[in-house]
């Protein structure tokens, strides 16, 4: 009798512990990242690139970087949604419930696991293939494919919530599957739609090992599709690899801002969330 | 109810009817199906197209040297032709499976915790945190590593566990710096704790109220009736959760090449340093082109990440869905 | 008189805002069988629940009063709520066989108690599942999983492994509301046969059931209780209006 009792509490105290010690491991890496990166960060820091390279030289900032994870993770996010709404669509509305429609969630569910240094070493095949070079064009192909199954399975889960009713309701009025998705659905399902859009730009941000092949590292803004784009996480990495005291601050700088755009999505998709389902019916 | 209210939504957004009843309703429909329907196919077809691209670029270093040379080989002197990936496949087996050891026990334990014991207020506030350590980059991770993990495994872990267990070869601190095997696992476990959590979590708490009940009814305890019911009949869904947790730790970079120290050596110690076959593919990108065969060779050992990584993550995710059949029946 | 088993005194339960059960008094005698009658929804269940404590495993859960077992409070804050589970035992409506074989289901019990019998679990549990009605069935398969019985089977192993327990009251939540006829009968005729020995609770919204196997009986309507007392009584001379209603098939 007192031996359940002990092993009940032995095991509480541990699982309070436990998840105690995983919460604890989220503050202390805020923690570290606010710690050297506040210091770090000032308005020269935000606004002006590397002066004498960013490997070496010890004056400017990350603006490079921070315009680089944009154009890269928003034209990523565009190409992907591209790809990701219409799958959606397919996989809910013309072929639910289908053996096809199974397989190919399995398909999008494997490929979510797939390491992102595979993505950048297809990615930079892709660009052999097509004949261009590490450039901002190379890293968006290789981050789409990457957010590809992040959006498209987010989407189809929104889209999934759905009342049958509703659907059903609109095929009644005699509307076809494609007035259906595009007047129905997609509007009662927009906030997990724009959930899963901003979900997937916060991987596409911060992946570093895909673009690391694919889009290369410069001191410049990107001026074109096709020349190199420099990136916030490859800032941190490449920075924070030199012996330079004040290079390394701009890798602390750029963790910091990499961190809080990051964080700042998954508020803003929480909140939206809550906040648009206003004008959907339930 | 829902009927009533969907008219009304209809009569305000009048627009909705005045699309002309023509032919082209249907005709662009059923196109709309097959175009999505392609692109959907492009989609699920995108894992065997990687494989088979990284096997076709990787075909050359097959002329080299047979697979299980170059599987078995610890000579790695790309300059001279001599790939062997043995040393990066081991050391990523180690480094993974020091991960796991430190992040299985208290994932499961918050798992259980979060589904059977939390209440729901606090459940509330601690799954979101945990989706949060989720989205952190794994630079972030890395960052993080370099500046507290490392230099807690060189002044705390690694003298004391080398004066009390040195004795064991496995506890041996000969490397004094800190980045190594348990640097890798110990940011790594941290980075699979929500991955293992959130799947395990779900599965556990999916296990039918009725079960539980039953187990209770006759005077278990809670605790008796998680270790002997609920975790029983959950363990395929958990398996599979760790499993998820075990395959993205194999294939995480850039996290791993901050902390490991890279040296491609077969560590003897959970101190010494190791060179996973993600920080070998991520560190030489750069001269790939420039030396014979080295892009073949790289891309080999991304086909090998892949097609790990795929056996797991296939494995698992057929458990997960057979499980979710069987629920919902 | 009659030996009182239960007393319940001036129950109330909430789920969150809405009152599920307005002071409920009643007692539940010693041995016989005792039938919970009413319209889907008027708390039979909950009251049920609240008297082996089940209810407090559900999320925002509020009750006031008293339940006494043998004049003890089994609400009371130094009352182990296992060793009330373990003396009052739950056949639920739908069977749930633990994710073991048949024996180590009828076992469980037993085993988390730490009774090891003497080493002797074997016949343990073949008496059990003899009081169940089930040993001639499973008598060869006895290490196949549960889940393999039929559903009938498995409600009548979940007879056996409550019956391992050795409660002294057993409470039945609408016990045949997922069998076919047949299996209903059995699980009828077994406790049938147990009350000799001890409490049974029945909750039921079969009122034929009721008829069938009540001893006596509680009537709860919306929440309250309308009538209790001997089957004969309740059944033939009711005392409201509402009963008489009830058992008429005018309301409900």
């Amino acid at each position: 009798m007192n031996r359940r009792k002990a092993e009940e509490a032995l095991f509480k105290t541990l699982m309070v512990g436990a998840t105690m010690f995983v919460l604890g491991s989220l503050v202390l890496i805020l923690g570290t990242v606010i710690w050297r990166g506040l210091p770090a960060l000032n308005l020269a820091m935000l606004t002006q690139t590397p002066k004498g390279g960013y490997y070496l030289g010890k004056e400017g900032g990350i603006l490079n970087a921070i315009v680089g994870s944009l154009y890269l993770a928003g034209g990523a996010t565009g190409l992907a949604l591209a790809m990701s709404l219409p799958i959606a669509l397919y996989l809910q509305i013309y072929a639910a419930r289908s053996r096809a429609a199974e397989l190919a969630r399995l398909a999008l569910d494997v490929l979510w696991g797939v390491p992102s240094i595979v993505y950048g070493a297809f990615g930079f095949i892709i660009m052999l293939w097509l004949g261009i070079r590490a450039s901002l064009m190379g890293g968006i192909i290789a981050l789409a494919l990457l957010e590809l199954p992040i959006m498209t399975r987010g989407m189809e889960e929104a889209i999934a919530m759905v009342p049958f009713a509703l659907k059903e309701a609109s095929y009644a009025l005699g509307a076809t599957r494609l007035e259906t998705a595009l007047k129905v659905v997609v509007r009662q399902a927009m906030p997990g739609l724009l959930t899963a859009v901003l979900l997937a730009f916060g991987r596409g941000i911060g992946d570093a090992a895909s673009v690391l092949f694919t889009a290369g590292y410069t001191d410049r803004l990107p001026d074109s599709l096709f020349s190199p784009a420099a990136s916030l996480p490859l800032a941190v990495f490449f920075q924070l690899g030199t012996p330079f005291p004040a290079v390394q601050e701009r890798a602390y700088a750029a963790a910091l801002v990499l961190t809080v755009i990051v964080l700042a999505l998954s508020l803003i998709s929480r909140r939206l969330a809550g906040r648009l389902t206003e004008h959907v019916i339930r | 109810m829902e009927k009533t209210l969907v008219s009304i939504r209809f009569g305000q957004r009048g627009g909705f009817w005045n699309v002309s009843l023509s032919l082209n309703r249907g005709l662009k429909d059923r196109l709309t199906g097959h175009m999505t329907s392609v692109l959907t196919l492009g989609a699920a077809l995108l894992v065997p197209l990687m494989g088979l691209a990284l096997f076709l670029r990787a075909r050359p270093i097959l002329a080299i040297s047979p697979v299980k040379e170059l599987l078995l080989s610890t000579t790695w002197h790309p300059l001279e032709g001599a790939f062997g990936f043995y040393p990066f496949i081991v050391g990523t087996l180690w480094v993974t499976t020091v991960a796991m050891i430190i992040a299985v026990p208290p994932s499961l334990l918050t798992a259980v915790y979060l589904s059977e014991y939390a209440p729901s207020r606090v459940r509330a506030l601690a799954k979101p945190l945990i989706d949060l350590l989720a989205g952190i980059p794994s630079v972030v991770y890395g960052v993080w590593g370099m500046l507290t993990v490392v230099p807690f495994v060189e002044k705390a872990v690694a003298p004391t566990l080398n004066r009390w267990l040195g004795f064991i070869p496995l506890f041996r601190a000969d490397n004094p710096t800190g980045y190594g095997v348990l640097a890798g696992g110990l940011v790594l476990a941290v980075m699979v704790f929500p991955i293992i959590i959130a799947v395990a979590e779900e599965v556990i708490r999916a296990a039918p109220q009725g079960l539980r009940e039953a187990s209770l009814a006759l005077g278990a305890t809670r605790w008796q009736t998680v270790k002997h019911v609920v975790l029983r009949q959950t363990m395929p869904g958990v398996t599979a959760a760790v499993v998820l947790g075990f395959s993205r730790a194999f294939g995480e970079t850039m996290a791993v090449l901050m902390v490991v120290g890279n040296v491609p050596r077969v560590p003897r110690s959970i101190f010494d340093p190791a060179y996973p076959l993600t920080a070998l593919i991520a560190n030489n990108y750069g001269e790939m082109l420039s030396i014979p065969s080295y892009d073949a060779a790289l891309l080999g050992a991304a086909l090998i990440l892949l097609l790990v990584v795929l056996a797991f993550n296939t494995a698992s995710r057929l458990v997960l869905v057979r499980l979710v059949r069987n629920e919902s029946e | 008189m009659l030996e009182t088993h239960i007393r319940i005194q001036d129950l109330n339960v909430w789920y969150g805002s809405h009152q599920a059960l307005k002071g409920i008094t009643a007692d539940i005698p010693a041995r016989g069988i005792t039938a919970i009658i009413g319209p889907s929804g008027c708390g039979k269940s909950t009251l049920l629940k609240s008297l082996n404590r089940l209810l407090e495993e559900m999320d925002e859960v509020r009750m006031t009063g008293q339940i006494l077992l043998n004049g003890e409070d089994i609400y009371r804050p130094d009352v182990d709520v296992t060793e009330v589970r373990t003396r009052i035992g739950l056949l639920a409506p739908k069977p749930f066989p633990l994710p073991m074989s048949i024996y180590e289901n009828v076992a469980y019990g037993p085993r988390i108690h730490n009774r090891r019998n003497g080493g002797h679990m074997a016949p343990l549990v073949e008496r059990h599942l003899l009081e169940a009605g089930l040993w001639e069935e499973v008598r060869d398969r006895l290490q196949a999983p549960a889940s393999r019985l039929s559903t009938g089977q498995k409600q009548r192993l979940c007879l056996a492994r409550a019956l391992a327990v050795e409660p002294e009251v057993l409470l039945c939540d609408e016990p045949t509301s997922a069998l076919d006829p047949i299996s209903a009968q059995r699980i009828e005729a077994q406790l049938r046969d147990l009350k000799a020995r001890m409490t049974i609770v029945v909750v039921t919204h079969l009122l034929r059931q009721a008829h069938r196997l009540a001893d006596h009986v509680i009537f709860l309507w919306l929440g309250e209780l309308v009538e209790s007392g001997p089957a004969a009584q309740v059944f033939n001379a009711p005392s409201d209006e509402r009963t008489r209603a009830y058992l008429a098939g005018d309301i409900g």
